[in-house]
């Protein structure tokens, strides 16, 4: 498939960027605002605790406000599928969209995915209706179960959140790329564009970044950086990646007596 | 295993040696391993050799740490002083039973008064404060605040006197968010020596009063020392740290904060055991930072605007503007008397603008009530509990 057809479609949206942005940590609204335009990232995610009257000082939403970006809210702060979903409906009901990205972390320190919550968060999203994009662990298992349950996407993780690993979990996110009949975004830990270039290459639908742009010494050029590696390792991913082999093909083969 | 018998196990004269006699390698070991090594060290890193050396590694450190996790980003908040009646005799303190003062508790009309203004300031989360009266501001009192104040802040937070476990369960059912709980002290002698009279001379209790907050579901608990209370001001520090280390392990789904205030006087009175100083805060504040990343780091208006200006880059995350430390101090022209003196006088909107000056962006709004309050009742009214009633109301305004 040639670059410029190629979409990523979700819930029958076409999406032309595979570079998602998180809207946290950044130094001002203005900055944010800059990144996300030199990213041409069309979908970003907002924190549904930082969304604020208009007007008030913070609100993050006056920062937002383009006609051709989606907002992807997500459920950051809940421990449970309870608080999950309640604050899945008032995200449907503030913001006006049914997508969702469903992050449920009991634990505060390493913000770490609760599975089991969140497949039972996914599982009744989904019969109401929500495009759910569910944040959990490079697990191929769990993937294949929210993937069942009704998840749109499944999001698994690179390495901790904030940690500017990159792909610790590549072993696992093979084999849910290989298995997986929904698009796979490979969600936090990715620091530097080549990681998410390497996301891409491996066949990552797309990926999301936050504290390797709102973090770095200037974000707006680093959005940039990130653009034209989601773009390169896409392209090459379509352009059909030489298999890296463990086999040396001998100049002097053994066997040629046969 | 409550705290209280772990904490009877720590030789503190041994600890105290140790951080006395920390080496280089064993700080630069510390600084190697930023944060993945433990208690031991913090210890180091409390050294008067690290404090003296490596001071200036340490706040590289700390703030490229803080930055990573937290973002270039500073949470606003203030207190909202709702009663200065206090049954305990502390020497320290504005509020003791023995000062001959005004005392005053705030009425739900005055309650609602305060709240109006923070509100008009920009304030969304609020923390709640009292003295230590249980008759007069015992739980019930707390929890009729609670009610009162919920539809109007994004998060409440309260600091009183330690309650029992079923107590702060029903503060939780009406949307308490967290607790702060300060030790003071972790040297019993010293603690003995500045808590006089009334139920906060009970050591044990209040040491133990953050397990009563775990075990029901608090979302965030203030851990810290008033430094100045007692001499040895690091070996109180270690002893706040291996608290953390102790309640993260056994409520991991607890978040936790750390404050460092240093006494101030009030009403004239200084009653300072030792100095804490400069350096030593900026010390105080590094180590814990490298040794917890994500640990919440507060800082309050004792501190000056000019030390607070350049303390926020080192590993503060959330900071407290334009408070009154009296009941009714926002609303009341004639001030009755604050619990410390505040150093720093700016306005929130000063102190969004300073921290917009360093580059960081002001956050007013980290939380939503609804999540203190999902629990509450199976079939929630989503418009009256959304992340702002009129949200939906201003955005369809803007189109």
């Amino acid at each position: 498939m040639n670059a410029e057809e190629d979409f990523l479609e979700v819930a029958g949206v076409r999406l032309r960027s595979r570079l998602f942005v998180g809207t946290g940590k950044f130094s001002s609204g203005s900055l944010l605002n800059e990144t996300i335009r030199a990213s041409q990232a069309q979908l970003v995610t907002v924190a549904m605790k930082r969304v604020n009257s208009k007007g008030t000082p913070d609100s993050i939403l006056d920062y937002l406000n383009h006609p051709d970006l989606l907002l992807l809210p997500n459920t950051s702060g809940a421990r449970d599928a309870k608080e999950a979903i309640f604050v899945a409906r008032m995200a449907r009901e503030a913001l006006g969209t049914n997508w969702l990205k469903l992050e449920i972390h009991p634990d505060p320190k390493y913000l770490m995915p609760d599975p089991v919550e969140t497949l039972q968060a996914t599982e009744i999203l989904a019969k109401e209706g929500f495009v759910v994009f569910p944040y959990c662990h490079a697990d191929p298992v769990l993937c294949k179960r929210l993937e069942d349950a009704g998840a749109s996407v499944v999001m698994p993780l690179g390495s901790p959140i904030g940690s500017n690993r990159g792909l610790d979990s590549r072993e696992f996110l093979r084999i849910i790329i290989e298995q997986a009949d929904v698009p796979v975004v490979v969600d936090a830990g990715i620091g530097s564009p080549s990681q998410a270039a390497e996301a891409l290459e491996m066949g990552a639908a797309a990926v999301l970044i936050n504290t390797a742009l709102a973090t770095c010494a200037d974000p707006v050029e680093m959005g940039k950086a990130f653009r034209l590696a989601v773009d390169a390792g896409r392209m090459a991913h379509l352009a059909g990646l030489p298999k890296a082999s463990n086999f040396a093909s001998a100049t002097s083969p053994l066997t040629s007596f046969l | 295993m409550p705290f209280s018998s772990f904490f009877n196990s720590i030789d503190r004269a041994k600890i105290s040696r140790l951080i006395e006699e920390s080496d280089r390698n064993r700080i630069e070991e510390a600084l190697n391993n930023v944060g993945k090594g433990g208690l031991e060290d913090l210890l180091s890193l409390l050294s008067p050799l690290a404090g003296e050396e490596y001071l200036e590694q340490m706040a590289q450190a700390s703030h490229s740490l803080t930055v990573r996790r937290f973002g270039k980003a500073i949470r606003l908040f203030a207190p909202l002083y709702l009663s200065n009646e206090c049954n305990n005799v502390c020497d320290y303190c504005g509020f003791s039973m023995h000062n001959k003062i005004p005392r005053k508790t705030l009425t739900d009309a005055e309650i609602l008064r305060e709240a109006g203004i923070l509100k008009k300031r920009g304030i969304q989360h609020a923390l709640l404060v009292t003295g230590e009266s249980s008759k007069l501001v015992g739980v019930d009192y707390l929890a009729n605040a609670l009610e009162l104040l919920r539809p109007h802040f994004a998060n409440l937070t309260i600091e009183v006197q330690p309650l029992e476990e079923r107590e702060y369960a029903e503060l939780v059912r009406r949307g308490m968010h967290g607790v702060m709980v300060y030790q003071e002290t972790y040297d019993p002698i010293s603690y003995a020596r500045h808590h006089l009279k009334g139920r906060k001379t009970n050591f044990i209790r209040r040491l133990d009063t953050p397990d009563r907050l775990g075990s029901c579901g608090v979302k965030k608990i203030g851990l810290g020392c008033l430094y100045g209370l007692t001499q040895d001001w690091r070996l109180d520090a270690y002893c706040a740290g291996a608290h953390l280390h102790y309640l993260e392990k056994r409520f991991w789904k607890t978040s936790y904060s750390m404050s460092f205030p240093r006494i101030r006087p009030y009403e004239g009175k200084n009653l300072v055991s030792a100095d804490l100083t400069d350096k030593d805060l900026v010390q105080l504040i590094c180590a814990f930072r490298i040794f917890n990343h994500e640990l919440e780091i507060s800082l309050s208006t004792r501190e000056s605007s000019l030390l607070r200006k350049n303390l926020v880059p080192l590993g503060i995350t959330n900071l407290s503007a334009g408070s009154k430390t009296n009941p009714g101090g926002y609303s009341e022209e004639i001030q009755s008397l604050e619990q410390f003196s505040v150093s720093d006088e700016r306005s929130p909107m000063e102190v969004q603008s300073m921290i917009r000056e360093l580059g960081y962006d002001p956050v007013w709004k980290d939380w939503d009530r609804s999540y203190d309050l999902h629990s509450e009742s199976e079939e929630m009214d989503i418009s009256s509990r959304s992340a702002e009633g009129s949200l939906k109301m201003s955005l369809a305004e803007s189109e």
